[in-house]
């Protein structure tokens, strides 16, 4: 369970403050499939970036399964990010001149994972991802989609609790798109994981189960959606 | 995470840079192969001069006029200030008794020798028949220069190998007759050689002491018109005794020079150990010099490497703000690039000593001096190394690990 009551995060520009965020209050029960939405510069990044401890608020209070973020020192955030976090960055961020299934093992070892081990788990993180074959490419050698499958291949690796996607479509064209919008809900149907995207596009939103929207910094709406697009199943809404 | 993984990842990320690395590195192979090559190289030189030293005799003591030095940096410009004389022989012969196998008068001069076409200077060495055994020569063919010589005042000589084939070619000297400064002398024998080491009788000719002083070393012998000699050579039957032995001599001479006990002694007893211990002096300071300059340069190396790590720090933040965002602590990080360092000093270490092994290895095969390698140096070395790669590696990893998760990732 996610917690967050008045986060706030402040950006100091030299003379001038930037509030990324701005006192944004709310609560994400386990295996919810979420989406964040907003225009460009609302904070979406900057809050997935607090949700997922790679930062932390400048106030405002923040707790992930009961524990609080403040009260965790430098090794405890990164034990949370290595075992509880998945996270899918907005540039994919891979490590260059490293071949696929290296990128996805990265987690695994700074969790001590064992050699063997660690290989067996990232292929099959590859495979779930659909890019069985192309574990030795790197990533210059890969298209967009398959970059970006590669990167959602070292977010699930460590069988995170809470998967978090920072537009995960947003460089890829529709049809790719909806293939990995099918992935994400197939993650959060079959292993009940926690899934946070942030979204541009509404339509693309639409495949999660609640939408919440920023605007400078502030939640201005939060709202279920009943019904989801299924991505597998045929489309007929358009 | 294992060790063997950071290591990994080390050589990888060195990999990728490999003609940075090989540059980042040159300091530190320069500066081990220097190490290592002149520590070769300077226990080589001491061991041969030691040996030369010993296979003298360690039994021997070496009276010397003045408080002229045998051996170290000054040796040319040591002055002679004073005089030993045939009589302090004579007054040492007759004083000292127990544990003395010989005692010996030594005059020495250089000349011009001369047979047939051929003709150059060479050190006359006026000799007892003794001497043979004290310097522990051992004749070639022929015979060395007897007491019968010495008291006939014959006038024979006996050839160390040098001379002997410089002046002979291939012909053999025995029986021939060369000239010395102009007289004629007829060579009785000629000494093996000794090689190249100290006081190797190879590019002597020795002739009896005393037809020496009576047909060719002349006034130039004389001082106050008493025989003069170059040395005194003790050779002792016990080395347990060469103190006493030493304590002896002095005060006899002392007393026979008639000096007040506040005086300065005007002559030098001294032992192989005494011209080891000078020797290793020497020897040491020149070492604490070259290893000094060599010091420098891994310094030198070692700053290359920190420079180089902050570089790769600053290129490499993104990997590191992943890396972090993926799990890794800020220890993982630090580790990681510690060992990248340690992995680039050690791998220099490593070219270091083979580069040095081969230098001092060839300095052996081209003859000029007859290196030692030891592996206290190499390990020295090696460990030398490696202690650069943690101390200026530790800035940089610290750098590395200190750089926020999410400030890395946006780093463009
Ligand atoms: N490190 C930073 N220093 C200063 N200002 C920052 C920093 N990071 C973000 N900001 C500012 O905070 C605000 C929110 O940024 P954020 O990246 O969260 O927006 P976003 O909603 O993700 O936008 P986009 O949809 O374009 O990705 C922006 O005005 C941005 O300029
Ligand atoms: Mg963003």
């Amino acid at each position: 369970m996610i917690h967050a009551e008045g986060l706030t995060k402040v950006y100091q520009m030299g003379e001038s403050e930037v509030r990324a965020l701005d006192g944004a209050s709310f609560t994400i029960e386990k295996g919810e499939m979420v989406a964040i939405m907003g225009p460009s510069g609302s904070g979406k990044s900057t809050l997935m970036s607090i949700i997922g401890c790679l930062d932390v608020p400048s106030s405002g209070q923040y707790s992930l399964d009961g524990v609080s973020v403040e009260s965790l020192d430098e090794s405890g955030l990164a034990e949370v990010r290595g075992r509880k976090i998945g996270f899918v960055f907005q540039q994919f961020n891979l490590l260059a001149r490293t071949s696929a299934l290296d990128n996805v093992m990265l987690p695994l070892t700074y969790a001590g994972v064992s050699g063997r081990e660690r290989e067996k788990r990232a292929r099959a993180a590859l495979e779930r991802v659909g890019l069985g074959e192309r574990t030795h490419h790197a990533p210059n050698e890969l298209s967009g989609g398959q970059q970006q499958r590669v990167a959602i291949a070292r977010a699930i690796v460590n069988e995170p609790t809470i998967l978090l996607a920072d537009e995960p479509t947003g460089a890829l064209d529709s049809k790719t798109g909806v293939e990995i919008m099918d992935l994400f809900q197939r993650l959060h149907r079959e292993n009940g994981q926690t899934v946070i995207l942030v979204m541009h596009d509404a339509h693309v939103a639409r495949h999660t189960e609640r939408i919440i929207r920023l605007s400078d910094g502030r939640i201005v709406s939060d709202e279920s959606n009943p019904n989801p697009i299924q991505a597998g199943a045929p489309r007929n809404d358009d | 995470m294992l060790f063997s993984e950071n290591i990994r990842i080390a050589l990888r990320a060195l990999r990728a840079n490999k003609m940075r690395s090989v540059l980042t590195i040159l300091g530190i192979v320069i500066g081990v192969a220097t190490v290592v090559a002149l520590l070769a190289i300077g226990n080589g030189a001491t061991a041969s001069i030691t040996s030369s030293i010993q296979s003298g005799g360690s039994n021997l003591l070496t009276i010397s006029p003045g408080r002229q030095q045998q051996m170290g940096p000054m040796a040319g410009q040591s002055r002679q200030i004073s005089h030993m004389y045939y009589s302090d022989y004579q007054l040492l012969e007759r004083g000292l008794k127990t544990n003395i196998t010989a005692i010996v008068p030594v005059y020495q001069s250089s000349y011009t020798i001369k047979f047939g076409d051929e003709s150059f200077n060479a050190n006359i060495v006026g000799v007892m028949e003794a001497h043979k055994d004290v310097r522990s020569f051992t004749v070639a063919e022929g015979r060395f220069v007897s007491d019968g010589d010495n008291k006939s005042q014959a006038l024979v000589a006996v050839l160390g190998d040098t001379v002997a084939h410089d002046l002979f070619g291939d012909l053999s000297p025995l029986g021939k007759t060369l000239s010395i400064n102009g007289i004629k002398f007829q060579v009785v024998g000629v000494l093996e050689s000794k090689g190249a080491s100290l006081g190797s009788p190879d590019d002597n000719v020795f002739v009896p002491i005393e037809t020496g002083y009576k047909k060719l070393f002349g006034e130039t012998a004389l001082y106050n018109n008493k025989k003069t000699v170059n040395n005194i050579l003790i050779s002792v039957d016990d080395t347990n005794a060469m103190d006493t032995v030493s304590a002896q001599a002095t005060y006899l001479l002392r007393r026979a020079h008639e000096l007040k006990p506040s005086e300065e002694a005007d002559f030098n007893v001294m032992s192989q150990a005494d011209t080891l211990s000078t020797l290793n002096s020497v020897t040491q300071t020149l070492t604490i010099f070259l290893g000094a300059i060599a010091g420098i340069s891994l310094l030198v190396g070692g700053i290359g490497i920190m420079n180089i790590m902050l570089v790769s720090v600053t290129e490499r933040t993104k990997e590191i703000g992943l890396r972090k965002a993926v799990g890794a602590t800020r220890n993982q990080i630090l580790t990681q690039f510690l060992i990248e360092t340690v992995t680039l000093s050690v791998l220099g270490g490593i070219i270091g000593i083979l580069l040095g092994v081969g230098i001092a290895l060839a300095f052996s095969v081209s003859g000029l001096i007859n290196s030692v390698i030891t592996a206290d140096a190499i390990l020295m070395a090696f460990f030398f190394a490696l202690a650069i790669g943690v101390f200026f590696g530790l800035y940089p990893a610290m750098r590395a690990a200190s750089l926020h998760p999410m400030v890395a990732l946006r780093y463009e």
